[in-house]
């Protein structure tokens, strides 16, 4: 403990250890790539093959109930493979990190963004049973987008950035419905893949 | 030069107690079991050093119970703080004075 190098690699250790008690540093950027893709693909075959494409807030709801009911099987589809896939890549990071991925700074990053992902979830189940369609996507985008603000905290900050991006994403389509669709593309799509590309060339090297 | 080496708290020399003041200087309670993960020490090893720490009032704990289980946490004292804070500046300076001389 007498030169230099010492002091250095004492200050290095402190600053890394209070990261890494602090923030969830085994996100991988292949879940974002991935649901990205995931997301690309559902509203492809939700436009194509369901011909899904609100343009007006309100439908009625006798009437559309039969495919709103597939297309929210797709929409549940594309969330249980993007979590999935996370997952499967951060536990695979987290093992390279010698890290477990269920630790107390992983558990931290759920329960907080879990409290805006349930709100949202909840209230986008009142929505279509009030037949209020058109609405669904852009809050779907605003509440993804407060989880991840909050998740900023927790994990990389860069996803703070990405949530900003989501709740103006929301809020457009919310007033363009019948762009909604190719908007909420642009938001858990496009904006999913660039971030992943992004966070694995920053921290995957 | 020589002053500021031996402002070093020779309770920071441990590279373990080092890692457990730096955890708990962000945290506010960490338990037991995610200590020893995020240090990677075995139990005797880590008990041992809390103990000390303890001793010197930088840290103190609160049992509870959760479920059955009882479940040990421990946060940094307002001295430990004080003193991790200092031995933070030292180390910067120290850093510092190196570089210019």
């Amino acid at each position: 403990m007498n030169n230099e190098q010492d002091y250095i690699r004492d200050i290095s250790d402190i600053r890394s250890m209070m990261e890494r008690t602090t923030r969830f540093l085994s996100l991988s950027g292949w879940a974002g790539i991935m649901a990205g893709i995931y997301a690309l693909a559902g509203a492809f075959t939700a436009y194509k093959f369901l011909g899904f494409n609100p343009d007006s807030v309100a439908y009625d709801t006798f009437v559309v109930k039969g495919y709103i009911f597939k297309v929210v099987l797709l929409a549940l589809l594309v969330l249980v493979l993007s979590v999935g896939t996370a997952i499967y890549f951060s536990k695979r990071r987290a093992a390279k990190r010698n890290e477990k991925l269920w630790n107390p700074t992983s558990r931290r990053l759920l329960v907080n963004m879990s409290m805006p992902l349930i709100a949202g979830g909840f209230f986008m189940i009142i929505l279509l049973s009030k037949g209020l369609t058109g609405m669904v996507m852009p809050v779907a985008l605003l509440f993804y987008g407060l989880a991840l603000f909050i998740a900023g905290k927790y994990t990389y900050q860069d996803i703070r950035t990405l949530g900003i991006i989501q709740i103006l994403l929301g809020l457009l389509s919310s007033y363009f419905i019948q762009y909604s669709l190719i908007i909420w593309s642009l938001g858990f799509g496009l904006a999913h893949i660039i971030y992943g590309i992004f966070i694995h060339a920053k921290y995957e090297k | 030069m020589k002053i500021l080496v031996n402002d070093l708290h020779k309770a920071f020399e441990s590279r373990v107690r080092l890692g457990i003041m730096s955890a708990l200087a962000v945290n506010e309670k960490l338990d037991f079991s995610a200590l020893k993960e995020y240090l990677d020490v075995t139990d005797g090893n880590l008990a041992t050093h809390l103990k000390a720490l303890e001793k010197d009032d930088f840290i103190s704990m609160e049992k509870s119970f959760v479920g059955r289980k009882p479940n040990t946490k421990y946060f940094m004292t307002q001295a430990g703080k004080t003193a991790f804070d200092e031995h933070l500046k030292v180390l910067e300076k120290l850093v510092i004075s190196h570089k210019q001389s």
